[in-house]
């Protein structure tokens, strides 16, 4: 079974938008429709956006870390979102594990906004239909595009590399590799909802630096101390470089 | 979580309903066991069924409201083997189906002996009608109930006493309704339906106290620590990721001072139980109309305010990741 999902690196994730704003753009101007806004140069612009970036200040300080913290639809193993919906317009595909809701099908309760416990979906305040994050699924499978290009919007935008893309139920991918290596985690583990989007903690970068590694112990020019003064009938460098 | 007037009218109106017809059901047994007198015509059960009928199309029209794509409602019955809204979609108008059927046969006096128990007793098509019906009320304060008692990370709702309380509350109202109605049209039974009106807004009140004391005994299992995988006590939002609002900030809050909050709270205690049981006794014994009527127009504001107040108090996980948001 296939389940994609994305990783995303805390450590790396520098609070660009990028992904924000790629994602909108690819997802307002798909098939599925416009991704609405209401007032967006208003006083009080809002609007539906599959994916946020927040940012969070972690301990006192001086000892703070500013965390940068995208968020989109898990794509959870277990949704509680997909069971409530009286319509059966949210579902789980069977074969890549992605939750999509059928725009057609939606009747706009919001009862599954309500089930979702990570906040992943928005009502769009024209179309008032529930949407979420897609995996840019009318882009992944596109054979139109070459195959670097088969990866969601904010993927491929992301300028420090800190989405990775790819299927966690396969051992070998670089997602899975990524989660294990790196101790990759899941939100809210509390609710068994599994989801499939993990994400990277933040990794300690530090140096030690001894004092004998700031001068070097064996430079051959002090091995016998300062060398003789050449005499002044030497050539030097100005006998070169005046005549 | 923001209450929503649609949802909340829907749940308080159909809830008079089913306690309204659970209440004209009960004096039909009752009646027929010989321990109330019998409502002098079938009045009392026609016009009952109407104002049923009344009040469940009423949660209706008011659940429209809720939706965005109010065209599609019809959809909603499709998923009932998953969904607890889609059961609701589909016990509802069962019910106000038996409902019709119950109080036409009433009216047609259309009640032909379909069999008859070993005792003796004979059963009508009244009595079958009823017991369907009264099946399908306790099924739909189930459904009503369970769409909001399923929901594991909302704790405040998640808990046995989600369905007692609509089971109760609605019983409660549609009983005290039933009450000022007999006034009216079966005075005879009235101080019956009364005293078990006032029966239910007690059992009701034990356990909605019963529920706020739990409640404020919670302690949120999911943090900003597991929210965001980070294990620091200390974690501070320093932005949303954008300046206007979103569905996520105006959905999940009520956006209303701790005050306003505490302030429902009284008031609905105040008014669905402490007045309504009050006024029942005061006017029951007596079978005062206007004092009845009183009782019920004063519980159904005070359940109103008390499903405001259920919905205020939930505190939906997503929150965690709009710190800052009132």
């Amino acid at each position: 079974m296939t389940q994609l999902a994305l990783v995303i690196d805390l450590n790396v994730c520098v609070g660009c938008h990028a992904c924000v704003t790629s994602c909108k753009e690819w997802n307002t101007s798909g098939s599925a429709g416009p991704l609405a806004d209401t007032m967006p140069y208003g006083k009080d612009p809002s609007g539906a956006f599959f994916n946020r970036v927040q940012t969070f200040e972690v301990g006192e300080f001086p000892d703070t870390q500013t965390v940068h913290f995208p968020k989109s639809c898990l794509h959870c193993e277990d949704p509680p979102c997909v069971p409530v919906c009286p319509t059966g317009a949210s579902y789980k595909r069977k074969e890549d594990g992605i939750v999509l809701v059928d725009y057609d099908k939606c009747i706009g309760c919001k009862y599954c906004s309500w089930a979702c416990p990570y906040g992943a979906r928005e009502l769009d305040p024209v179309r008032k239909v529930m949407t979420k994050c897609t995996l840019c699924v009318d882009r992944i499978y596109d054979r139109t595009r070459p195959e670097a290009e088969r990866k969601p919007a904010c993927v491929l935008a992301c300028p420090t590399s800190a989405r990775l893309f790819g299927d966690i139920h396969d051992p070998q991918s670089q997602v899975s590799q990524a989660i294990r290596d790196n101790a990759g985690y899941a939100l809210m583990p509390e609710w068994g909802t599994h989801p499939a989007n993990h994400y990277l903690p933040r990794r300690r970068t530090s140096a030690r630096i001894h004092e004998d590694e700031l001068t070097r112990a064996d430079n051959p020019l002090k091995v016998d101390g300062l060398l003789p003064r050449p005499p002044k009938s030497d050539p030097s460098l100005d006998d070169v470089m005046s005549w | 979580m923001r209450p929503d007037y649609s949802v909340l009218l829907l749940t308080t109106l159909i809830g008079a309903g089913q306690g309204l017809f659970l209440a004209l059901f009960t004096v039909q047994l009752f009646a027929l066991a010989g321990q109330l007198p019998a409502p002098g015509s079938h009045a009392f059960y026609v016009h009952g069924s109407l104002l049923v009928l009344a009040l469940l199309a009423g949660g209706l029209v008011a659940s429209f409201f809720h939706l965005g794509r109010p065209e599609r409602a019809w959809r909603a019955a499709a998923m009932w083997r998953t969904s607890w809204l889609s059961r609701e979609v589909i016990v509802l108008p069962a019910l106000m189906g038996t409902v019709l059927l119950f109080g036409a046969a009433h009216l047609a006096g259309f009640r032909p002996t379909l069999f008859t128990l070993p005792s003796g007793l004979a059963i009508d098509s009244t009595l079958v009608l009823g017991t369907l019906g009264a099946m399908l009320a306790f099924a739909l304060f189930l459904c009503t109930a369970m769409i909001y008692a399923c929901l594991p990370f909302l704790r405040e709702w998640s808990s046995p006493l989600t369905v007692a309380n609509f089971t109760l509350l609605g019983g409660a109202s549609g009983f005290t309704l039933a009450a000022a109605f007999s006034a009216w049209a079966a005075p005879e039974a009235t101080r019956y339906i009364a005293g078990w009106a006032f029966a239910l807004t007690l059992l009701a009140a034990v356990s909605r106290v019963a529920t706020l004391l739990r409640n404020a005994r919670l302690r949120p299992r999911s943090t900003p620590q597991t929210a965001l995988g980070i294990k620091h006590p200390r974690i501070v939002q320093r932005s949303a990721g954008f300046l206007g609002g979103s569905f996520n900030t105006r959905e999940f809050f009520h956006g209303s001072p701790e005050r306003r909050v505490s302030a429902v709270r009284s008031a609905f205690l105040l008014l669905a139980f402490a007045a309504p049981l009050a006024l029942l006794a005061l006017g029951g014994p007596r079978g005062a109309a206007p004092v009845l009527t009183a009782a019920f127009l004063v519980q159904f504001a005070g359940l109103v305010a008390e499903r405001w107040h259920f919905f205020a108090q939930a505190r939906h996980p997503q929150n965690l990741y709009y710190q800052d948001t009132r």
